[in-house]
Order: structure tokens, then sequence, then C-alpha cells
């Protein structure tokens, strides 16, 4: 690297990629620049920015590995083959199915971020490496590429360039992703036709028969028409709350397994790099407001007959409240702060999903909603702080 | 009065002074050096010229500002340079020894007047070792403490207890707060730590603080004790300048001799040295490193405050601490941050190196870029006072004077921040941004 670097600095043949150069650079090595000789600490804590975001795609993999199978699964299911599954192909067809989303989505994504760094003449921020895996789990399976590359554009450029980068963004990049898709294109990202891949994958794979569909047991409820409803899978199996908790059900990529989000939630919260307080207030908040919904269930909102943990493992509130709301740079940033910030997400999914029978799935919505309220949040917080330091001075003049 | 402080984080690293270790005599050194910068607040006027002979206690430095406040020579002999940087800014006045102990006398009676204690204090430099907050720097003579917070307490990386120096010598402590005592209509209180056995000193209210880093720091003692509202004046100081004050007002001679610390990983037998303030750091640390092919920082002072010497430099104020330890420019590390590697220390509990309770020798690497503030309560967790740090360092940096005000600036110096600079993943220099922070209030409301 150090041979080939004056090539990349100012005046070099490719100055104009430095930011690019910079980036592979200091991600293959560890910088060597050191600390100030005065008016600062000589010595730094060994965590950087780098670290964190890595350990944060760790904490997915779970999910994502589960999310190859679970597609593959679903997929053989609606084929009609339920017995012998084998599953290597399974993993194999979920591979082909999600790789072209990852490239689409990480290709977008940094080429955008390693474009505006250049411009900026800054370092190229990694920001990036957890959207660009968050994005392809959390929509269908069946979203088409160019709609993908299109919905990332937008959300990096609009949602967190436009604002200055990463660690300046207001709203969650993944989730603006998400949002920009579900109201451009409705009909791909919701229904009962785009949440199990009917194709094989490049060549590999069965063929569903045509006609095809199954909805999400989120779905299937919001057009339930009474209370008593029974959820069912491919091939008209029931589905139980155990399935939904181990995730062998339909959904997008990455969030039906709620046993492996609890593990990735133990690996950030293990490592320290995910916020409790947030979690915990999400899930008591998913809680509260299921108890409420469920004790006051009537058939006009038929999700309201779902108990209250099982709000918390059907759709993408468990995904939600691990991975979404924990984004420190969009979150309530003070300790008080977190708690009412994770409570209402908590209430609000529900709520949403409860009682709006337009949208199946109200996690997406509740937590982009309280990063617009999370800067309100901290100012209250923080304005009690300056109170208290107020009422010392009146206490002391008086 | 009993505080214990439970935010904050002792950084445990190598090359600690053995607690029995014997204090050995340093060599005379060549010269030795007063600096201006370790002072802030002190616009230095030169009073003497190159070639001039001075006594131990002579002034070198008034302030431009408060001509009463002077900085003093550490040894007799002649000055030989008046060092200037920039816009010929003094740097450093640079004394050689002449060997004898020449020293000047300051009159004293024992029973001061206001006036008179503040220009004894002035005149032997003991005033600029003293800092007022608001801003962290030297006090004016002409303003009147709320209160005096004194600690004895260091628990910086490595530091060695300040007992060291002043244990044994209750009667010049009574005798300096005595004299502190005509400054302040309030109360002198003095911060002790279990290691204290002096008892109490008459006339300061004694506090024992318990707790990590940075328990030892006044401006945390302050904040836990009294703390500083918006209009307060409010001086510090540390007990071995309380005990040099005492030595002022005892024996009317001001003692410039030092006992630091030689510590860190790259000295190889760390060692507690007497010397004179100011000394060369070469005299100090000649013979002590280990024999490396690595580049090392030799820091003059602890590794979260310190400045980064070199041999031909001066001791720099507070006159107790050397750290040396690998500079890390010359090491190559394949994707560090990857690194499960036990030798990397860390806060985070991505590291293995942080469930070991082991000393660690880490470099001045920054270890990282430079990002956006990202990660949030970070600081909050090594930080004892009631003070939304965060959203104070924004305020600063937004150069928000009223929001500054408001969350508590007046209450902080640096140091205080240090520990968050040390564990921010996003490597944000919060030192200088509050040192700039304070210089602009100044500047803006003075």
């Amino acid at each position: 690297m150090d041979r080939i670097r004056p090539n990349f600095e100012p005046g070099g043949k490719f100055e104009k990629l430095h930011s690019v150069f910079d980036g592979m650079d200091t991600f293959l090595f560890t910088p060597r620049s050191t600390a100030k000789r005065s008016g600062g600490v000589h010595i730094h804590d060994s965590i950087d920015s780098k670290r964190t975001m890595i350990t944060v795609v760790l904490a997915l993999m779970p999910c994502f590995f589960f999310g190859m199978y679970n597609t593959g699964y679903q997929h053989w299911l609606a084929c009609g083959i339920t017995d012998n599954l084998p599953f290597w192909s399974l993993m194999f067809y979920g591979f082909l199915a999600i790789l072209p989303k990852v490239v689409v989505a990480y290709a977008v994504g940094l080429g955008i971020e390693f474009i505006v760094a250049q411009i900026r003449g800054e370092e190229i921020q990694e920001g990036f490496l957890v959207t660009g895996i968050l994005v392809p789990m959390i929509i269908p399976v069946e979203t088409p590429l160019w709609m993908l590359a299109v919905a990332v554009a937008f959300a990096v450029i609009f949602a967190k360039e436009v604002f200055g980068g990463t660690g300046y963004n207001v709203f969650n990049i993944a989730l603006v992703t998400r949002a920009f898709l579900f109201f451009a294109y409705p009909a791909k990202m919701s229904g009962d036709s785009v949440f199990v891949a009917t194709q094989p994958m490049f060549g590999f794979g069965p063929v569903a028969p045509d006609n095809f569909t199954c909805a999400t047991p989120l779905g299937q409820i919001a057009t339930a028409s009474s209370g008593d409803f029974t959820l069912h899978g491919i091939g008209d199996t029931v589905i139980s709350s155990w399935d939904a908790f181990i995730g062998l059900i339909p959904g997008s990529f990455g969030e039906t397994s709620t046993l492996c989000i609890i593990i990735g939630a133990i690996i950030l919260l293990a490592s320290g790099i995910g916020n409790w307080r947030i979690m915990l207030s999400v899930v008591a908040g998913g809680l509260v407001m299921g108890w409420i919904a469920n004790t006051c269930a009537t058939p006009t909102y038929p999700a309201s007959y779902l108990t209250p943990v099982d709000q918390l493992i059907y759709g993408g509130f468990a995904f939600a409240a691990v991975f979404m709301a924990t984004d420190p740079v969009t979150a309530a940033r003070t300790n008080t702060g977190k708690y009412i910030y994770g409570l209402l997400i908590g209430v609000i999914a529900v709520l949403i999903r409860t009682y709006n029978n337009g949208y199946p799935e109200g996690a997406m919505l509740a937590v982009l909603l309280m990063n617009a309220f999370a800067p309100l949040i901290d100012y209250c917080v923080v304005q009690a702080n300056i109170r208290r330091r107020q009422k010392r001075l009146t206490a002391k003049l008086s | 009065m009993n505080i214990q402080i439970k935010k904050g984080l002792d950084i445990k690293l190598a090359g600690a002074v053995d607690p029995a270790a014997k204090v050995v005599t340093a060599s005379q050194p060549q010269s030795v050096a007063v600096t201006p910068d370790d002072f802030p607040g002190f616009t230095p006027k030169p009073e003497v010229k190159e070639g001039d002979t001075v006594k131990a206690g002579s002034p070198l430095l008034r302030d431009k500002n408060d001509e009463n406040v002077k900085i003093v020579s550490p040894v007799a002999g002649r000055v030989a340079a008046v060092v200037r940087g920039e816009r010929r800014k003094i740097e450093r006045v640079v004394v050689e020894p002449d060997g004898t102990d020449a020293a000047l006398g300051f009159k004293n009676s024992g029973v001061y007047s206001r006036e008179a204690a503040i220009s004894l204090l002035a005149a032997t430099g003991m005033l600029a070792r003293m800092r007022r907050r608001p801003y962290g720097i030297v006090p004016r003579t002409g303003e009147t403490p709320r209160d005096i917070f004194i600690t004895a307490l260091d628990t910086a990386p490595l530091a060695v207890p300040m007992t060291k120096i002043v244990d044994g010598h209750k009667a010049e402590l009574e005798a300096a707060v005595k004299l502190l005592s005509e400054l302040t209509a309030g109360k002198i209180y003095l911060s002790v730590g279990k290691d204290w056995t002096m008892g109490a000193v008459a006339g300061a209210e004694m506090v024992t603080v318990e707790g990590p880093h940075p328990s030892g720091n006044v401006g945390v003692q302050i904040a836990n004790i009294a703390p500083i509202n918006k209009g307060d004046i409010v001086w510090t100081l540390d007990v071995v300048t309380l005990y040099k004050i005492g030595v002022v007002a005892t024996k009317g001679a001001v003692d410039c001799s030092t006992i630091v610390a030689v510590t860190g990983s790259e000295v190889k037998e760390p060692a507690l040295v007497k010397t004179v303030e100011g000394a060369q750091i070469s005299s100090i640390i000649d013979g002590r490193l280990a024999k490396t092919d690595h580049h090392v920082r030799i820091i003059s002072g602890n590794v979260l405050t310190g400045t980064a010497v070199d041999g031909s430099d001066y001791l720099r104020f507070p006159y107790r601490q050397i750290t040396v330890i690998p500079e890390g420019d010359d090491v190559e590390e394949f994707m560090g941050w990857a690194s499960m590697s036990p030798s990397k220390q860390s806060t985070s509990r991505t590291f293995p190196g942080h469930f070991l309770g082991r000393a660690f020798t880490p470099d001045a690497r920054i270890l990282g870029g430079r990002r956006a503030m990202i990660m949030s309560g970070e600081y909050d967790k090594v930080l004892p006072m009631d003070i939304m740090s965060e959203y104070l360092i924004k305020a600063i940096l937004g150069r928000n004077i009223e929001e500054m005000e408001k969350l508590g600036i007046y209450e902080v110096i640096p140091e205080d921040l240090a520990l968050c600079e040390y564990v921010d993943t996003s490597k944000i220099p919060v030192q200088q941004i509050v040192r700039e922070g304070l210089d602009y209030m100044r500047k803006e409301l003075e």
C-alpha cells in the first residue's frame, strides 16, 4: 500500500480516487497517525467506528443465514415439495436469491458514499456497511433489483448525504429505503405474492405453480373479517406461535426468525454495541400496547386478537426493536430519552398494525416516526438538566 | 464529608512505580526552563534578559494583564535564553544553574492582610500555580473567590500519590491554609484519599474522596461538593502547591525542588526521581529508558493531559510525572479493527483485553478515523458530573454562548473530559474543543 500511495496523493495519477484509496488503506491497515503532542490524550481506546459497525453486521448474521434457509424452504413448499427437503439446496437457493440484492445495495450505496467522500475530500465512512446488509433483509424477496437500486440511491442521497453524511442523518437509512419502496411501489411491497420466491434463481431450484400466492401472517390478519382466524402457511399448513418464533413463515428475508433476532440481540448487548435501554423499552411498549389491544379485542380490528407475545414475534417488530430502533445516530441520545423513545416505538408499532387495517405492519413507520421525535425528546431531557442548574443559581441568589 | 465517585475509569498501564520505591536524586540539569504555555491566561512579559543573574525565586516573567503575578526562577544561575516563537510569543525562559543555592527571601510575618497575602502569592509564583474557574486560568489578584478547593489526589494513569511529597509536612500545610483563608470568605476544601495519614488540617474542610479517575480531579470534586454557578469564581490548587505556599509562609523562600515519577512501559525501572522544577528532560530520564528499536513518546505529565517532549525539552507544570510509551507510528497492523488480540486495551467488550485485569502497553496511535458523533452515552459513563457532555461539546462547536452557559461550561476544564476523549469511538478531540470553547467565552465575555 505504501508503494502505490504516491499515485493517490494530490498530483498523483489517480488523485481523483484518493478517498477510495484511503478507505481501502484504513480498512486493511490500522492508521498510523498518532495523537497530538499537546492538548489532547496520548492514548486512545482501541474501539473505532469500523469495529462498531462490523459488530452489528456480525449480529445480523444469524438472521441472514436463517433468511437464506427460509427463502429456500418457502420456495420448496411453494413448489409443493414437503418431504426430504435438501438442506444445502435450500441454503444455496436462498443465497442466490439474496446475493444480487446485497450486491446491488452495496454497489449503489457505497458508490454514492465514495463519490460524495471524494467530492468533500473526506475519508470514506463505514456507516453504509450496516445499512447495505440491512436493506436486503427487510424487503420482500421478490423485490426487483432496479427498485432496490432506486430506493437505496434515494435514501443515501436524500436521507443521509444532504444532511452531512454518517452521523448527521435524522432518519434510519435502511428504513427510509424500505419506506420509499413501500410508498412508491406498494404492489411490490405488500400483498400475497411477493414474500415467497416462485421462480428458480439463475436456473437453480424447482418451479412453483403459476398463480401461487401466500400472504404473511400479518397480511392474513389484516384481511381477516373477524377475530376468529387461523394463520396459514404454504399448502394450508397452520402457523403456530412456535413456527413464528423459529421463523419458518413467509415474510421479508431477514426478519422472520425471532430466535435468530434474539441471538443477534445477545451479541449486541454482550458486546455493549447495542443499547439495552432501547431494546427493553421497545419490547415493553409492544407488550403494553399488545395487552391493551388484546383486552379490548374487537372483530373490527382482527389483529387485536393476537396475544401481546404474538405481537412481538410476528412481523418485523422484533427485528425493528433490536436492529432499527437501536441505531445510535437516529435514536434518542440521552438515557432518559432512550426509555421514552423505545417505549413509544413499541406502542406505536402495535397501534398501527392493530388499528390501521391498511398497514399490516407498523414497526417501520413507528421507528421512522420516533426518529423524527427523538431530538425533541432529547431536548426535553437536556432542558431538565438546564433547569436544575438554573434552580441552583436562583437558590443561591435568594 | 465523604464522596463516592462511581462513574469513571482507571486505565491500567504497564510501567507503574513500585509503591515501596525509594526516591533517587537526578544529576544536576544543564539547564532549567519555565514554559508560559503551562499557565493558561498568563500573558508573559519578560522580567529578565539574557545574561542576567537570578536567584531561586527571582521573577522571570510577569503577566501582562496583572503585573503583580510572576513566574519565578526555580534555580540560581544565569538567564541563558528567552526563547520566542511565532509573533514573538515567549515560549520559554531558560536558566543555567550556577550550582549555588542562592535564594530570594520573601518577608513574612505570619500575620497577613488580604493584600499582603495575595501579593506574597503573586510575587512568589504561587498564584500562577493556582487556577480559577470559570475558564481554568491563572487567578487574578483583584478577585475574591467564593471558595478554594484543594485536591490531594492524583488518580490519573500511573500517577504517584501526592502524599509522597507532602507527608510529614503538616505544619507547612496549616500555615498555607491560614494564608489562603485571608483570600476567601467561603470555605477551603481539602479533598484527600484513603492514603491520607495526617488527619485534619486546621482551617480546612476535609473531604474524603473515593472512586476511579477522574475522582482526583478538582473539578469533579467541586461538582460533588458545591457546584459552580454562573457568576461564581472558585480557585483551585493541588496539595503540593499548598505545601509550597506553606514553605513560603514559614521559611520565606520558594521551594522549587520536585519529585518526578518516571513511569510508562518504555522505562526500564520506573522510579521516583528528585530534581528541580523545569529541569531538562534528559537529566531525568537518561539511562532510565529501556533499549528498543521502535519510536517512543516521552510525555511530561500523564497520558491523558500531558505534553509530548524530547530529551532536550524541559519538564512541564505540574512537574510531577514523566510517562514514556511507544509512539506507534512505525507499527504495521493488518486489519486492526478486526483484531481479537488480548493486548489491545479497550473499554469495549468486543475486545478480549477488556476482560483481562492486567496492565497494558498502548502506543500513541489514535486507532481509528475521526468521525461525527455516532455512539451516544459514551462520555456519560466516565464523567461523574451532572453535565450533558455531548450537548455541551456540540454547543461549543456551534460557538453558542448562551447554550454553553446553560449546559455548564463554567464547571469544566479540559482535564475533566480527558477520559471522554479516550473512550470516544469517533476519536473527537474533546479536550481541544473544551479549551477552545473556554477561550472563546473568555474573549467574548471579558
